[in-house]
Protein backbone atom coordinates (compact mmCIF):
# COMPACT_ATOMS: atom_id res chain seq x y z
CA UNK A 1 0.00 0.00 0.00
CA UNK A 2 1.40 3.23 -0.80
CA UNK A 3 1.42 6.08 1.77
CA UNK A 4 1.24 9.26 0.11
CA UNK A 5 4.89 9.61 0.66
CA UNK A 6 6.66 12.43 -1.52
CA UNK A 7 9.78 12.87 -1.70
CA UNK A 8 12.57 14.83 -3.41
CA UNK A 9 16.34 13.89 -3.89
CA UNK A 10 18.23 16.43 -5.03
CA UNK A 11 16.10 18.00 -7.86
CA UNK A 12 17.67 20.57 -10.25
CA UNK A 13 15.36 22.37 -12.76
CA UNK A 14 16.29 24.98 -15.12
CA UNK A 15 14.12 26.68 -18.06
CA UNK A 16 14.48 26.51 -21.27
CA UNK A 17 15.87 29.94 -21.47
CA UNK A 18 18.69 28.38 -18.76
CA UNK A 19 17.31 30.18 -15.85
CA UNK A 20 18.36 27.98 -12.83
CA UNK A 21 14.87 27.93 -11.06
CA UNK A 22 15.82 25.26 -8.53
CA UNK A 23 19.28 24.05 -7.76
CA UNK A 24 19.18 20.78 -5.38
CA UNK A 25 16.07 20.19 -3.39
CA UNK A 26 15.67 17.15 -1.31
CA UNK A 27 13.12 16.58 1.25
CA UNK A 28 10.91 14.35 2.38
CA UNK A 29 6.96 14.09 3.41
CA UNK A 30 5.38 11.93 4.97
CA UNK A 31 1.28 10.84 4.83
CA UNK A 32 -0.96 13.34 6.28
CA UNK A 33 1.39 16.22 6.78
CA UNK A 34 0.90 19.82 6.28
CA UNK A 35 3.49 21.69 4.52
CA UNK A 36 4.13 25.48 4.19
CA UNK A 37 6.32 26.55 1.58
CA UNK A 38 7.79 30.07 1.92
CA UNK A 39 10.53 32.36 0.43
CA UNK A 40 10.94 35.40 -1.49
CA UNK A 41 9.36 36.64 -4.73
CA UNK A 42 11.20 34.20 -7.63
CA UNK A 43 12.67 32.29 -4.65
CA UNK A 44 11.61 29.04 -6.99
CA UNK A 45 8.32 28.13 -4.93
CA UNK A 46 6.19 27.75 -8.05
CA UNK A 47 8.33 26.14 -10.14
CA UNK A 48 8.66 23.64 -7.46
CA UNK A 49 5.35 23.05 -7.15
CA UNK A 50 4.87 22.70 -10.95
CA UNK A 51 7.48 20.04 -10.47
CA UNK A 52 5.64 18.20 -8.04
CA UNK A 53 2.54 17.66 -10.76
CA UNK A 54 4.42 16.80 -13.80
CA UNK A 55 3.92 19.85 -15.76
CA UNK A 56 7.60 20.30 -15.40
CA UNK A 57 10.03 17.43 -15.24
CA UNK A 58 13.54 17.92 -13.20
CA UNK A 59 16.49 18.32 -15.13
CA UNK A 60 18.69 16.49 -13.26
CA UNK A 61 17.55 14.28 -9.69
CA UNK A 62 14.48 12.59 -9.07
CA UNK A 63 10.83 12.97 -7.55
CA UNK A 64 8.89 10.25 -6.09
CA UNK A 65 4.79 10.32 -4.91
CA UNK A 66 3.89 7.68 -3.28
CA UNK A 67 6.77 5.41 -3.78
CA UNK A 68 6.29 5.89 -7.56
CA UNK A 69 8.62 8.00 -9.13
CA UNK A 70 7.54 10.82 -11.22
CA UNK A 71 7.82 10.61 -15.10
CA UNK A 72 6.81 11.67 -18.77
CA UNK A 73 5.29 7.96 -17.93
CA UNK A 74 3.55 8.45 -14.66
CA UNK A 75 2.89 11.56 -14.76
CA UNK A 76 -0.85 11.00 -15.46
CA UNK A 77 -1.28 8.55 -12.54
CA UNK A 78 -0.01 10.68 -10.51
CA UNK A 79 -1.64 13.70 -11.36
CA UNK A 80 -4.73 11.43 -10.09
CA UNK A 81 -3.01 11.88 -6.83
CA UNK A 82 -2.01 15.03 -6.43
CA UNK A 83 -5.17 17.88 -6.45
CA UNK A 84 -3.32 21.38 -7.28
CA UNK A 85 -4.81 23.93 -6.45
CA UNK A 86 -3.17 27.10 -8.90
CA UNK A 87 -2.76 30.50 -7.95
CA UNK A 88 -5.64 32.13 -10.39
CA UNK A 89 -8.53 30.90 -10.27
CA UNK A 90 -9.84 32.37 -13.98
CA UNK A 91 -6.79 29.43 -15.36
CA UNK A 92 -8.54 26.92 -12.77
CA UNK A 93 -12.26 27.25 -14.09
CA UNK A 94 -12.50 27.02 -17.50
CA UNK A 95 -15.40 25.63 -18.15
CA UNK A 96 -19.03 27.27 -18.66
CA UNK A 97 -20.59 26.73 -15.41
CA UNK A 98 -19.28 25.52 -12.18
CA UNK A 99 -21.15 22.03 -12.04
CA UNK A 100 -19.37 21.27 -15.02
CA UNK A 101 -16.15 22.26 -14.33
CA UNK A 102 -16.11 20.32 -10.64
CA UNK A 103 -17.47 17.30 -13.06
CA UNK A 104 -14.64 17.84 -15.16
CA UNK A 105 -11.96 15.84 -13.35
CA UNK A 106 -14.07 12.92 -12.51
CA UNK A 107 -15.34 12.72 -15.55
CA UNK A 108 -11.71 12.18 -16.99
CA UNK A 109 -11.56 9.83 -14.18
CA UNK A 110 -14.25 7.93 -16.61
CA UNK A 111 -16.61 7.21 -13.43
CA UNK A 112 -20.40 6.65 -14.80
CA UNK A 113 -22.66 10.00 -14.54
CA UNK A 114 -24.37 8.96 -11.42
CA UNK A 115 -20.87 8.71 -9.38
CA UNK A 116 -19.89 11.67 -11.36
CA UNK A 117 -23.14 13.91 -9.96
CA UNK A 118 -22.41 11.94 -6.57
CA UNK A 119 -18.97 13.39 -6.40
CA UNK A 120 -19.68 16.78 -7.33
CA UNK A 121 -22.08 17.55 -4.88
CA UNK A 122 -20.13 16.21 -2.42
CA UNK A 123 -17.14 18.19 -3.26
CA UNK A 124 -19.56 21.52 -3.99
CA UNK A 125 -21.42 20.34 -0.14
CA UNK A 126 -17.87 20.60 1.57
CA UNK A 127 -16.73 23.76 0.39
CA UNK A 128 -20.38 25.15 1.12
CA UNK A 129 -21.05 26.33 -2.59
CA UNK A 130 -23.76 23.88 -3.82
CA UNK A 131 -26.20 26.34 -4.67
CA UNK A 132 -23.47 28.12 -7.15
CA UNK A 133 -23.77 25.52 -9.16
CA UNK A 134 -25.89 26.29 -12.38
CA UNK A 135 -23.66 29.74 -12.62
CA UNK A 136 -21.18 30.60 -14.81
CA UNK A 137 -17.62 31.08 -13.33
CA UNK A 138 -17.91 35.21 -14.10
CA UNK A 139 -20.55 35.40 -12.00
CA UNK A 140 -19.01 35.07 -8.58
CA UNK A 141 -17.25 36.51 -6.56
CA UNK A 142 -13.29 35.48 -5.99
CA UNK A 143 -13.69 34.20 -2.71
CA UNK A 144 -16.41 31.76 -4.27
CA UNK A 145 -14.23 31.60 -7.26
CA UNK A 146 -11.81 30.14 -5.03
CA UNK A 147 -13.77 27.66 -3.04
CA UNK A 148 -15.23 26.10 -6.05
CA UNK A 149 -11.66 25.72 -7.28
CA UNK A 150 -10.66 23.66 -4.24
CA UNK A 151 -13.84 21.70 -4.99
CA UNK A 152 -13.05 21.17 -8.45
CA UNK A 153 -10.27 19.20 -7.08
CA UNK A 154 -11.56 17.36 -4.17
CA UNK A 155 -14.46 16.13 -6.26
CA UNK A 156 -11.46 13.65 -7.83
CA UNK A 157 -10.39 12.28 -4.51
CA UNK A 158 -6.72 13.00 -4.52
CA UNK A 159 -4.28 11.80 -1.86
CA UNK A 160 -2.09 14.83 -1.85
CA UNK A 161 -3.18 18.50 -2.51
CA UNK A 162 -0.90 20.75 -3.55
CA UNK A 163 -2.09 24.97 -3.55
CA UNK A 164 -0.31 27.53 -4.57
CA UNK A 165 -1.64 31.01 -2.66
CA UNK A 166 -4.57 29.90 -1.72
CA UNK A 167 -5.66 32.88 0.09
CA UNK A 168 -4.86 35.65 -2.32
CA UNK A 169 -7.07 38.02 -2.87
CA UNK A 170 -9.70 37.06 -0.06
CA UNK A 171 -10.83 39.43 2.48
CA UNK A 172 -10.54 38.20 5.87
CA UNK A 173 -14.10 36.36 7.00
CA UNK A 174 -13.42 34.36 3.42
CA UNK A 175 -9.45 33.77 4.11
CA UNK A 176 -10.83 32.51 7.40
CA UNK A 177 -13.04 30.07 6.41
CA UNK A 178 -10.63 28.69 3.79
CA UNK A 179 -8.17 28.09 6.90
CA UNK A 180 -11.29 26.84 8.85
CA UNK A 181 -11.81 24.34 5.83
CA UNK A 182 -7.93 23.50 4.85
CA UNK A 183 -7.51 22.11 8.73
CA UNK A 184 -10.80 19.87 7.78
CA UNK A 185 -8.88 17.86 5.54
CA UNK A 186 -6.80 14.96 6.58
CA UNK A 187 -5.19 15.06 3.15
CA UNK A 188 -0.94 15.55 2.64
CA UNK A 189 -1.00 19.35 2.04
CA UNK A 190 1.79 21.16 0.80
CA UNK A 191 0.69 25.08 0.67
CA UNK A 192 3.10 27.87 -1.01
CA UNK A 193 2.45 31.09 0.39
CA UNK A 194 3.21 34.82 1.65
CA UNK A 195 0.60 34.51 4.19
CA UNK A 196 2.73 33.16 6.98
CA UNK A 197 0.05 33.48 9.66
CA UNK A 198 -2.24 31.27 6.96
CA UNK A 199 0.96 28.17 7.09
CA UNK A 200 0.86 28.77 11.17
CA UNK A 201 -2.66 28.20 11.08
CA UNK A 202 -2.88 25.55 8.66
CA UNK A 203 0.76 23.54 8.31
CA UNK A 204 2.64 21.88 11.07
CA UNK A 205 6.01 22.29 9.56
CA UNK A 206 7.67 24.65 7.37
CA UNK A 207 10.23 25.07 4.47
CA UNK A 208 12.01 27.91 3.34
CA UNK A 209 13.61 27.77 0.03
CA UNK A 210 15.75 30.88 -0.93
CA UNK A 211 17.23 31.01 -4.56
CA UNK A 212 16.50 27.41 -5.22
CA UNK A 213 17.74 25.96 -1.79
CA UNK A 214 16.09 24.66 0.84
CA UNK A 215 17.68 26.81 4.07
CA UNK A 216 15.10 25.70 6.40
CA UNK A 217 12.77 23.16 7.30
CA UNK A 218 11.36 22.03 10.51
CA UNK A 219 8.03 22.91 12.98
CA UNK A 220 6.53 26.35 11.75
CA UNK A 221 6.39 26.88 15.52
CA UNK A 222 10.00 27.28 15.53
CA UNK A 223 11.31 28.83 11.95
CA UNK A 224 8.26 31.46 11.66
CA UNK A 225 10.01 32.80 14.65
CA UNK A 226 12.87 32.92 13.24
CA UNK A 227 13.19 36.50 13.02
CA UNK A 228 16.82 37.01 11.66
CA UNK A 229 15.56 33.52 9.13
CA UNK A 230 13.01 35.24 7.98
CA UNK A 231 14.13 38.46 7.32
CA UNK A 232 17.11 37.09 5.59
CA UNK A 233 14.33 35.94 2.85
CA UNK A 234 12.68 38.80 2.65
CA UNK A 235 9.41 37.43 5.30
CA UNK A 236 8.55 39.05 8.28
CA UNK A 237 7.60 37.50 11.50
CA UNK A 238 3.77 36.92 10.95
CA UNK A 239 1.33 39.12 12.47
CA UNK A 240 0.26 37.41 15.40
CA UNK A 241 3.69 36.60 16.10
CA UNK A 242 4.80 40.06 16.05
CA UNK A 243 1.67 40.98 18.45
CA UNK A 244 3.45 38.72 21.16
CA UNK A 245 7.00 40.31 20.27
CA UNK A 246 5.41 43.94 21.39
CA UNK A 247 4.02 42.68 24.32
CA UNK A 248 6.23 40.74 26.01
CA UNK A 249 8.32 43.76 27.51
CA UNK A 250 5.38 45.16 29.59
CA UNK B 1 -15.70 55.51 -20.95
CA UNK B 2 -17.11 53.56 -23.91
CA UNK B 3 -15.37 50.55 -23.05
CA UNK B 4 -17.02 50.45 -19.83
CA UNK B 5 -19.92 50.84 -21.36
CA UNK B 6 -19.83 48.12 -23.70
CA UNK B 7 -18.22 45.28 -20.91
CA UNK B 8 -21.54 46.27 -19.01
CA UNK B 9 -23.58 45.99 -22.15
CA UNK B 10 -22.25 42.30 -22.91
CA UNK B 11 -22.87 41.03 -19.33
CA UNK B 12 -26.09 42.67 -19.14
CA UNK B 13 -27.53 40.36 -21.98
CA UNK B 14 -26.06 37.27 -20.40
CA UNK B 15 -27.55 37.90 -17.48
CA UNK B 16 -31.00 38.11 -18.56
CA UNK B 17 -30.62 34.10 -19.99
CA UNK B 18 -30.29 32.90 -16.34
CA UNK B 19 -33.64 34.09 -15.45
CA UNK B 20 -36.38 31.83 -14.50
CA UNK B 21 -39.50 32.15 -16.85
CA UNK B 22 -41.79 29.42 -19.20
CA UNK B 23 -39.49 30.43 -22.38
CA UNK B 24 -35.83 30.06 -20.15
CA UNK B 25 -37.19 26.43 -19.34
CA UNK B 26 -37.68 25.63 -22.43
CA UNK B 27 -35.37 22.57 -23.80
CA UNK B 28 -32.40 24.87 -25.67
CA UNK B 29 -32.93 22.29 -28.94
CA UNK B 30 -36.66 23.18 -29.07
CA UNK B 31 -35.91 27.06 -28.77
CA UNK B 32 -33.23 26.65 -31.85
CA UNK B 33 -34.32 24.30 -34.01
CA UNK B 34 -38.29 27.03 -33.56
CA UNK B 35 -35.94 29.81 -34.23
CA UNK B 36 -34.28 28.25 -36.89
CA UNK B 37 -37.13 27.55 -38.73
CA UNK B 38 -38.79 30.50 -37.69
CA UNK B 39 -36.04 32.50 -39.54
CA UNK B 40 -35.91 30.00 -42.73
CA UNK B 41 -40.10 30.92 -42.95
CA UNK B 42 -39.47 34.63 -42.61
CA UNK B 43 -36.73 34.57 -45.32
CA UNK B 44 -38.81 32.40 -47.81
CA UNK B 45 -41.22 35.49 -48.16
CA UNK B 46 -41.09 36.99 -52.10
CA UNK B 47 -39.40 40.50 -51.93
CA UNK B 48 -42.78 42.41 -52.48
CA UNK B 49 -44.34 41.10 -49.97
CA UNK B 50 -45.14 43.47 -47.33
CA UNK B 51 -48.64 42.64 -44.91
CA UNK B 52 -48.27 38.88 -44.85
CA UNK B 53 -45.11 39.13 -42.70
CA UNK B 54 -46.34 41.18 -40.09
CA UNK B 55 -48.51 38.03 -38.17
CA UNK B 56 -44.93 36.63 -37.54
CA UNK B 57 -44.09 39.50 -35.11
CA UNK B 58 -46.29 37.34 -33.06
CA UNK B 59 -43.22 35.06 -32.20
CA UNK B 60 -40.50 37.51 -31.19
CA UNK B 61 -43.46 39.34 -29.04
CA UNK B 62 -43.89 36.18 -27.24
CA UNK B 63 -40.28 35.39 -26.69
CA UNK B 64 -40.01 39.59 -25.17
CA UNK B 65 -43.03 39.39 -23.06
CA UNK B 66 -42.63 35.77 -21.52
CA UNK B 67 -39.02 35.55 -21.15
CA UNK B 68 -39.31 39.06 -19.61
CA UNK B 69 -36.72 40.41 -21.91
CA UNK B 70 -37.03 44.50 -21.71
CA UNK B 71 -37.23 45.85 -25.28
CA UNK B 72 -34.89 48.49 -24.97
CA UNK B 73 -32.01 46.07 -24.34
CA UNK B 74 -33.01 44.10 -27.65
CA UNK B 75 -34.22 47.04 -29.38
CA UNK B 76 -31.30 49.39 -29.23
CA UNK B 77 -28.86 46.07 -30.45
CA UNK B 78 -31.18 45.55 -33.39
CA UNK B 79 -31.01 49.81 -34.60
CA UNK B 80 -26.90 49.12 -34.10
CA UNK B 81 -26.72 46.95 -36.96
CA UNK B 82 -29.78 47.94 -38.70
CA UNK B 83 -27.40 50.18 -41.37
CA UNK B 84 -26.20 46.73 -42.60
CA UNK B 85 -30.07 45.62 -43.49
CA UNK B 86 -30.61 49.85 -44.83
CA UNK B 87 -27.43 49.94 -47.44
CA UNK B 88 -28.85 46.30 -48.61
CA UNK B 89 -31.83 47.67 -49.93
CA UNK B 90 -31.09 51.46 -50.20
CA UNK B 91 -31.17 51.67 -53.99
CA UNK B 92 -34.26 49.71 -54.70
CA UNK B 93 -36.73 52.41 -54.78
CA UNK B 94 -34.39 54.25 -57.15
CA UNK B 95 -33.94 51.25 -59.42
CA UNK B 96 -38.24 49.73 -59.21
CA UNK B 97 -39.50 52.85 -60.09
CA UNK B 98 -42.85 50.79 -61.49
CA UNK B 99 -45.99 51.51 -59.28
CA UNK B 100 -47.47 48.77 -57.37
CA UNK B 101 -50.54 50.14 -55.43
CA UNK B 102 -51.86 53.58 -54.98
CA UNK B 103 -52.62 54.14 -51.54
CA UNK B 104 -55.26 57.65 -51.02
CA UNK B 105 -53.78 59.06 -54.20
CA UNK B 106 -50.07 58.42 -53.51
CA UNK B 107 -48.38 55.53 -55.97
CA UNK B 108 -46.06 53.55 -53.90
CA UNK B 109 -43.60 51.93 -56.14
CA UNK B 110 -42.30 48.22 -55.97
CA UNK B 111 -38.83 49.49 -55.17
CA UNK B 112 -40.35 51.16 -51.57
CA UNK B 113 -42.16 47.87 -50.91
CA UNK B 114 -39.19 45.48 -51.46
CA UNK B 115 -37.05 47.69 -49.40
CA UNK B 116 -39.97 48.02 -46.12
CA UNK B 117 -39.33 44.04 -47.07
CA UNK B 118 -36.36 43.68 -46.23
CA UNK B 119 -35.99 46.28 -43.32
CA UNK B 120 -39.30 44.11 -42.04
CA UNK B 121 -37.77 40.36 -42.42
CA UNK B 122 -34.49 41.97 -40.83
CA UNK B 123 -35.90 43.05 -37.93
CA UNK B 124 -37.87 39.85 -37.30
CA UNK B 125 -35.16 37.54 -37.93
CA UNK B 126 -32.46 39.37 -35.82
CA UNK B 127 -34.54 40.38 -32.91
CA UNK B 128 -35.46 36.67 -32.63
CA UNK B 129 -31.82 35.67 -32.64
CA UNK B 130 -30.91 38.21 -29.89
CA UNK B 131 -33.82 37.23 -28.20
CA UNK B 132 -33.21 33.56 -28.41
CA UNK B 133 -29.86 34.61 -26.39
CA UNK B 134 -31.27 36.33 -24.01
CA UNK B 135 -33.78 33.51 -23.12
CA UNK B 136 -31.13 30.91 -23.68
CA UNK B 137 -27.88 30.65 -21.34
CA UNK B 138 -25.19 30.25 -24.02
CA UNK B 139 -24.05 26.59 -22.24
CA UNK B 140 -27.81 25.75 -22.88
CA UNK B 141 -27.54 26.68 -26.71
CA UNK B 142 -23.49 24.78 -26.80
CA UNK B 143 -25.67 21.67 -25.01
CA UNK B 144 -28.19 21.83 -27.51
CA UNK B 145 -25.69 22.00 -30.51
CA UNK B 146 -23.81 19.27 -29.23
CA UNK B 147 -26.75 17.19 -29.58
CA UNK B 148 -28.26 18.58 -32.32
CA UNK B 149 -24.54 16.68 -33.32
CA UNK B 150 -22.73 19.84 -34.14
CA UNK B 151 -18.80 18.42 -34.60
CA UNK B 152 -18.03 18.48 -30.99
CA UNK B 153 -14.84 20.50 -31.62
CA UNK B 154 -16.79 23.80 -32.35
CA UNK B 155 -19.31 23.71 -29.27
CA UNK B 156 -15.88 23.20 -26.81
CA UNK B 157 -14.37 26.84 -28.90
CA UNK B 158 -17.81 28.01 -28.19
CA UNK B 159 -17.76 27.28 -24.85
CA UNK B 160 -14.03 28.52 -24.09
CA UNK B 161 -15.14 31.94 -26.16
CA UNK B 162 -17.84 32.13 -23.80
CA UNK B 163 -15.92 31.25 -20.68
CA UNK B 164 -13.02 33.82 -21.73
CA UNK B 165 -14.51 36.51 -23.37
CA UNK B 166 -15.51 37.71 -20.00
CA UNK B 167 -12.30 37.20 -18.32
CA UNK B 168 -10.33 38.98 -21.59
CA UNK B 169 -12.48 41.65 -21.36
CA UNK B 170 -11.93 42.65 -17.83
CA UNK B 171 -8.22 42.30 -18.69
CA UNK B 172 -8.56 44.98 -21.54
CA UNK B 173 -10.99 47.02 -19.78
CA UNK B 174 -8.14 46.80 -16.63
CA UNK B 175 -5.14 48.08 -19.15
CA UNK B 176 -7.51 50.55 -20.69
CA UNK B 177 -8.19 52.01 -17.65
CA UNK B 178 -4.64 52.50 -16.36
CA UNK B 179 -3.80 53.75 -19.95
CA UNK B 180 -6.41 56.59 -19.24
CA UNK B 181 -5.26 57.25 -15.61
CA UNK B 182 -1.80 58.33 -16.89
CA UNK B 183 -3.10 59.82 -20.37
CA UNK B 184 -4.15 63.41 -20.07
CA UNK B 185 -6.22 64.84 -23.11
CA UNK B 186 -5.29 63.60 -26.40
CA UNK B 187 -1.60 62.52 -25.47
CA UNK B 188 -1.00 58.62 -24.40
CA UNK B 189 -4.17 57.98 -26.54
CA UNK B 190 -2.26 57.60 -30.16
CA UNK B 191 -2.26 54.73 -32.14
CA UNK B 192 1.02 53.82 -30.96
CA UNK B 193 0.14 53.59 -27.45
CA UNK B 194 -2.53 51.47 -28.70
CA UNK B 195 -0.81 48.62 -30.57
CA UNK B 196 1.76 48.11 -27.69
CA UNK B 197 -1.64 47.60 -25.54
CA UNK B 198 -3.07 44.93 -28.17
CA UNK B 199 0.46 43.45 -28.36
CA UNK B 200 0.64 42.99 -24.57
CA UNK B 201 -2.77 42.16 -24.23
CA UNK B 202 -2.05 39.03 -26.81
CA UNK B 203 1.41 37.70 -24.52
CA UNK B 204 -1.22 37.52 -21.80
CA UNK B 205 -3.67 35.78 -23.49
CA UNK B 206 -0.52 33.23 -24.20
CA UNK B 207 0.20 33.33 -21.34
CA UNK B 208 -2.84 32.56 -19.59
CA UNK B 209 -3.46 29.38 -22.41
CA UNK B 210 -0.47 28.13 -20.99
CA UNK B 211 -1.76 27.87 -17.88
CA UNK B 212 -5.03 27.04 -18.52
CA UNK B 213 -3.85 23.88 -20.03
CA UNK B 214 -1.70 23.00 -17.29
CA UNK B 215 -4.78 23.23 -14.94
CA UNK B 216 -6.60 20.76 -17.57
CA UNK B 217 -3.83 18.47 -17.82
CA UNK B 218 -3.85 18.21 -13.82
CA UNK B 219 -7.46 17.14 -13.61
CA UNK B 220 -6.83 14.26 -16.37
CA UNK B 221 -7.46 16.71 -19.64
CA UNK B 222 -6.67 13.76 -22.10
CA UNK B 223 -8.20 15.79 -25.30
CA UNK B 224 -11.74 15.38 -24.97
CA UNK B 225 -14.58 17.64 -23.06
CA UNK B 226 -17.94 16.25 -22.49
CA UNK B 227 -20.57 18.50 -22.67
CA UNK B 228 -23.12 18.02 -19.67
CA UNK B 229 -26.53 16.81 -20.95
CA UNK B 230 -28.95 19.22 -17.93
CA UNK B 231 -32.13 19.23 -20.20
CA UNK B 232 -34.78 16.57 -20.85
CA UNK B 233 -37.43 16.91 -23.52
CA UNK B 234 -40.86 17.41 -21.61
CA UNK B 235 -44.17 17.41 -22.93
CA UNK B 236 -44.40 21.16 -22.86
CA UNK B 237 -41.27 21.23 -25.46
CA UNK B 238 -42.93 19.06 -27.35
CA UNK B 239 -46.26 21.06 -27.66
CA UNK B 240 -44.69 24.25 -28.03
CA UNK B 241 -42.37 23.67 -31.34
CA UNK B 242 -45.30 21.45 -32.70
CA UNK B 243 -47.81 25.08 -31.51
CA UNK B 244 -45.39 27.46 -32.91
CA UNK B 245 -43.69 25.35 -36.25
CA UNK B 246 -47.47 25.10 -37.63
CA UNK B 247 -48.68 28.73 -36.62
CA UNK B 248 -45.87 29.39 -38.58
CA UNK B 249 -46.59 27.41 -41.59
CA UNK B 250 -50.09 28.79 -41.00
CA UNK B 251 -48.80 32.31 -41.81
CA UNK B 252 -46.65 30.87 -44.43
CA UNK B 253 -49.42 29.39 -46.62
CA UNK B 254 -52.61 31.50 -45.76
CA UNK B 255 -52.44 35.29 -45.69
CA UNK B 256 -54.06 35.90 -42.47
CA UNK B 257 -54.02 40.11 -42.83
CA UNK B 258 -56.25 39.61 -46.07
CA UNK B 259 -58.27 37.47 -44.04
CA UNK B 260 -59.04 39.05 -41.21
CA UNK B 261 -59.48 42.27 -43.45
CA UNK B 262 -62.09 40.66 -45.45
CA UNK B 263 -64.10 39.34 -42.43
CA UNK B 264 -63.95 42.88 -41.13
CA UNK B 265 -65.17 44.14 -44.76
CA UNK B 266 -68.13 41.83 -44.82
CA UNK B 267 -69.21 42.55 -41.13
CA UNK B 268 -68.98 46.33 -41.82
CA UNK B 269 -71.09 46.39 -45.26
Amino acid sequence: MSHHIVELKDVYFHYPDRTEALKGISFKILHGESVGIAGANGAGKTTLLLNLNGHLLPTEGEISIGEVPLCKKTRQEIRKKVGFVFQRTDDQLFMPTVYEDVAFGPVNLGLTEAKVDERVRNALEMVGCLHLSSRPPHRLSEGQKKAVAIATVMAMNPDILVMDEPASNLDPKSRRQLINLLRGFEHTKIIASHDLDLILDVCERCIIIKEGRVVADGYTEEILSNETLLEENNLELPLSRQYLHIKQPF
Amino acid sequence: MTFDTEYFNIGYLDSLSYKDTFVHRIDPRVKLIVTFIFILVVVSFPKYELSSLMPFFVYPVFLLTAGDVPIRAIAKKVLFISPFAIFIGIFNPLLDTKVMVTVLGIPITGGWISFFSIIVKFILTVSTALLLIAVTSFPGICEALERLKLPRIFVIQLLFLYRYLFVLLKETLRMVRARDARSFGKRGKEIKTFIRLISVLLLRTLEKAERIYQAMLSRGFRGEIRVSKRHRLKYHDIIFAIFSISIFFLFRNFDVVDYIGEILNRSFR
